[in-house]
């Protein structure tokens, strides 16, 4: 069904590279030194225990959080650090953890707002909204409806997401990540809270993602079973160390990782 | 059974996207439109007119505009008589300078000067946030006010230190000073509503609207799809300071007459905000019913008396208004938090389903 | 360059001519911030533990004031009426809580502070409906407070203390030292402090949310009586006492909204920056700067300390 993992591998250049980021919080070290890269087309998965300094990792990658040391290399540009807005406008979409939509907007309005950054139209002709506004927000609204159909979330398009549920909610999130035509998609924790129907759906909505649009992916996500299937390489992070990387079999393998996992007898 | 949307199809996107996707929604404001321009100014008196329905739609202005910063971008604002006052001494000046112009001409620039002044105090927006944020408008309230007092170039350096409004014409008719009619007011106050009420309207629905809710609701994730904070809170300060330097000019030039800096104190800022917090958060029409209510409220509490026969010293009524005032404001934010315009959708719901709601 | 000198230079060269006067106005000073800093206490206090920025703080303080002076100009003996105006405090906590709490609970925060507005009108309109709207005399003396100034002999002039002003700043420490052992050493105390950490953690622990805000509502009372006793001493009680409610607002600004310390350092920092402000540079722009002085301060500090003075800076995360 889908192109084997070491094929793929080949074929991508890399898209985004940390170099030996360390982040800390007062004396709290939440990421301690560490260097992985995305490739271009690739399905990149992030797992580790509760704590592990994933989720910061992602901040760090969109510009979130300040890395104290490091450097982040995005489409062959080298900075210390991101900021949001360039994050944003160079491609890199997110959706988080504890779902962060806009709870007093309708889904279409959650979505269109992740068109902000591609309409153009000024203050003047959006107080009018006639004429090119108008024009542009049609045709905006027709992209946007396509990542509806695609979603299937057609019939909740105009409830208030605050009044959705979590899986739905879920989904609309994804839907606004996806209206910014990302080439880079950051997924924290996507299937968190869902029942096996739910992720079953998910996973399919990722993979035609990373599929017909040829969006790179880096996921977190604490199913194995999800991570294994979906992801083509798997970097392994605990105590804000990186103690694995590699394809989905060879970190299954490593002692490390198991230790990790399963604890060890000191 | 008459007001519902079943079997009305919508073929584009555009159709989907107007103000009111209803048919029945369009009759509606078309009627009110016919009898607010047409049938009001006939019958109404001139009384009816200057002392009710235009301090409703100046102040339901006013409430448009700290709505679009309060209601819609989450900006607590309590600065707003400031900023109306800058928009009512700007008039003031900008008739002393152009004394030739076209008067509603004047009134629409003026309000650029109170959306430099709000940007300006919208500064500090980007570093705090809520109640901090609220403390420091009322900076910009206490320092306006301090400035209409103190300097006195702003009022002409008349000896009463209040503007007095000259008579102003636009298209050969008297429309401010003392030889313009109350209908002929009435009617410039109520197109300038209009339109900036359809302006506004335009600019919730918009991109920009969505930027203002999505910083309300959760700044850090608009951040990050890249919406520019800064920028995004610096507009609504201005955009929500022009609404309100309008209203404030037309308070003094078509409604008030004259004005000292009493008529931008702290007390007209609370005004505001309970209309909009009363109307509804983040509801345009809401901005109408709240100001609709609190300047009802007071003129209902004077009658109510009277109807039934009794009579009360003034200064009792006064304190008595105060404590309803205040008790009704309570009793209305525990039975329904979210306004008036909450109700009215209700209402709608209602009959909706009318007569069958199952 | 004539401003500049005006600004820069000239104020500091009086001070130095003058050092006598300096020390009176920094006393002035002093004695003005001690009295915001108990206002701005009363609001950190409901703020932690209920949430809610108590606009009505400074109505209370004059409402406790007049009630007050109005049971006794009505006959009432001095501390009898002192006992009753407690009483009242406590009922309006009670009530408080009970009309205006309860009934809100879980409401955006904007709402809660809507209806402290109501309170506020409601509270003015009681407050000149039972005891009239006239200002009155603070019953000082009968409650022994003490009168007249000591002179103390300085720099070759002199810096006049008035007796009230010490017998307030004694007070004022006595009441917080007071508040500091009960919110360490009491069940209460340790309750509230539960609360203005997490009220969903404290349910669960089973404190009573109620019983919390009815004490805290009725400490902020008592704080309130106390700073209206002082203020309405040192000028007369009416309702346009309200403006020094407002005048706290920049000390919480400045000290944080959850920090008494801040509260009190604050306090100190605007009544003594807006008297020496007033006074040296007051002139210069015309007076009155006193009324956005305080503001104007508490923002510029803002923009180098978004957190306030005691705050602890946030980590966001999502």
């Amino acid at each position: 069904m889908r192109a084997p993992a070491d094929l793929k591998i080949a074929a991508g250049d890399v898209l985004l590279a940390v170099e030996n980021v360390s982040l800390s919080f007062g004396g709290v070290k939440a990421i301690r030194d560490i260097s992985f890269d995305i490739r271009k087309g690739e399905i990149r998965a992030i797992i580790g225990p509760n704590g592990a300094g994933k989720t910061s990792m992602l901040n760090v990658i969109n510009g979130f959080y300040t890395p104290q040391q490091g450097r982040i290399t995005f489409k062959g540009k080298t900075r210390a650090k991101m900021r949001p807005h360039d994050a944003a406008a160079g491609g890199i979409a997110r959706t988080f953890q504890n779902v962060a939509l806009f709870r007093g907007m309708t889904a279409l309005d959650n979505i269109m707002a992740g068109r902000t950054l591609c309409m153009k139209r000024g203050l003047f002709w959006q107080a009018l909204r006639f004429g090119p506004a108008m024009k542009e927000e049609v045709e905006h609204r027709r992209y946007v409806e396509e990542i509806i159909d695609f979603l299937h979330i057609q019939h909740i398009r105009k409830t208030q997401v605050g009044r959705l549920p979590y899986g739905l909610q879920k989904r609309v999130e994804l839907g606004r990540a996806l209206a910014m035509e990302p080439d880079l998609l950051l997924l924290d924790e996507p299937m968190a809270g869902m029942n096996l129907e739910e992720k079953e759906d998910m996973s399919r909505f990722i993979l035609d993602v990373n599929q017909h649009f040829g969006t790179t992916i880096a996921l977190i996500e604490h199913d194995m079973g999800v991570v294994m299937d979906l992801s083509d390489r798997v970097v392994v992070l605990d105590y804000g160390r990186k103690i694995a990387d590699g394809t989905p079999d060879e970190v299954k393998r490593n002692q490390d990782v198991i230790d990790a996992y399963l604890g060890v007898a000191h | 059974m008459f007001y519902r949307e079943a079997g009305q199809y919508k073929t584009t996107y555009s159709a989907d996207q107007a103000v009111f996707p209803i048919l029945q929604d369009r009759i509606g404001i078309f009627v009110i439109l016919l009898l607010a321009f047409v049938v009001v100014p006939m019958t109404v008196s001139g009384f009816v007119l200057s002392s009710v329905l235009i301090p409703i739609m100046v102040f339901a202005l006013a409430a448009i505009g700290l709505n679009l910063l309060t209601g819609y971008t989450g900006l607590l604002s309590l600065g707003t008589g400031g900023f109306m006052g800058v928009g009512a001494y700007a008039c003031y000046k900008l008739t002393t300078f152009f004394p030739d112009v076209n008067i509603i001409v004047l009134i629409l620039a003026s309000g650029l000067f109170s959306a430099a002044i709000g940007a300006l105090f919208g500064l500090p927006s980007l570093r705090i946030k809520g109640f901090y944020l609220a403390v420091a408008t009322l900076a910009a309230q206490f320092f306006l006010s301090w400035c209409f007092v103190r300097v006195p170039w702003l009022y002409n350096y008349n000896v009463s230190s209040a503007i007095e409004v000259p008579t102003r014409t636009a298209f050969g008719v008297h429309v401010t000073g003392p030889n313009a009619t109350p209908v002929t007011r009435y009617l410039v106050v109520l197109s300038i509503v209009v339109l900036l009420t359809w302006i506004a309207s335009n600019l919730v629905r918009g991109r920009i609207g969505r930027m203002w809710m999505a910083v309300r609701d959760m700044d850090i994730a608009a951040e990050l799809i890249g919406i520019k904070l800064y920028q995004t809170k610096l507009i609504a300060f201005a955009i929500s300071s022009y609404f309100c330097g309008v209203a404030g000019a037309m308070m003094i030039f078509l409604w008030f007459g004259s004005a000292e800096a009493d008529s931008f104190s702290i007390t007209q800022s609370f005004l505001v905000l309970f209309m909009v917090i009363i109307g509804g958060l983040g509801s345009l029409l809401g901005s109408f019913f709240g100001a609709i209510f609190i300047l009802g409220l007071p003129i209902m509490l004077r009658t109510l008396p009277e109807l039934f026969g009794l009579t009360i010293r003034a200064a009792t009524v006064e304190h008595l208004q105060f404590m309803i005032t205040g008790a009704l404001i309570i009793v209305f934010l525990v039975i329904e938090p979210h306004g008036l315009a909450r109700l009215w959708q209700i209402g709608k719901q209602k009959l909706r389903v009318w007569p069958f709601p199952y | 360059m004539d401003l500049l000198y005006k600004i820069f230079a000239d104020p500091f060269i009086q001070m130095g001519h003058a050092p006598d006067l300096l020390l009176q106005t920094l006393w002035e000073g002093l004695v003005g911030g001690m009295l915001y800093a108990l206002i701005a206490l009363g609001f950190v206090l409901i703020f932690k533990a209920s949430g809610v920025f108590n606009f009505a703080q400074g109505i209370m303080v004059v409402f406790a004031a007049l009630t007050l002076v109005g049971l006794h100009a009505k006959g009432v003996p001095a501390f009898l009426a002192l006992g009753l105006t407690i009483g009242v405090m406590f009922v309006l906590a009670v009530a408080v809580e009970r009309l205006v709490l309860r009934p809100l609970v879980n409401q955006p925060d904007i709402i809660l502070f809507m209806a402290t507005f109501g309170l506020t009108y409601f509270l003015i309109g009681l407050g000149e409906l039972v005891f009239g709207g006239d200002p009155k005399v603070m019953i000082a003396s009968e409650l022994y407070l003490p009168k007249g100034a000591i002179d103390w002999k300085v720099f070759g002039g002199f810096v006049s203390f008035q007796k009230i002003d010490i017998a307030a700043a004694v007070i004022a420490s006595v009441m917080v030292a007071t508040l500091a052992v009960f919110f360490q050493k009491t069940r209460i105390g340790r309750a509230l402090r539960a609360v203005a950490d997490s009220h969903k953690a404290a349910l669960s622990v089973g404190i009573s949310l109620n019983q919390i805000w009815v004490v805290v509502w009725f400490t902020a009372g008592i704080v309130a009586l106390a700073t209206g006793i002082m203020w309405g001493a040192r000028s007369n009680v009416s309702f346009a006492l309200e403006i020094i409610a407002l005048k706290a607002l920049p000390v919480l600004i400045l000290g944080g909204f959850t920090s008494i310390p801040g509260a009190i350092v604050g306090g100190l920092i605007i009544g003594i920056g807006e008297k020496i402000g007033e006074f040296y540079w007051g002139p210069l722009f015309g007076s009155g700067i006193e009324s956005w002085l305080a503001y104007m301060i508490a923002l510029v500090f803002l923009l180098f300390r978004p957190q306030g003075l005691f705050g602890e800076r946030i980590i966001e995360r999502i």
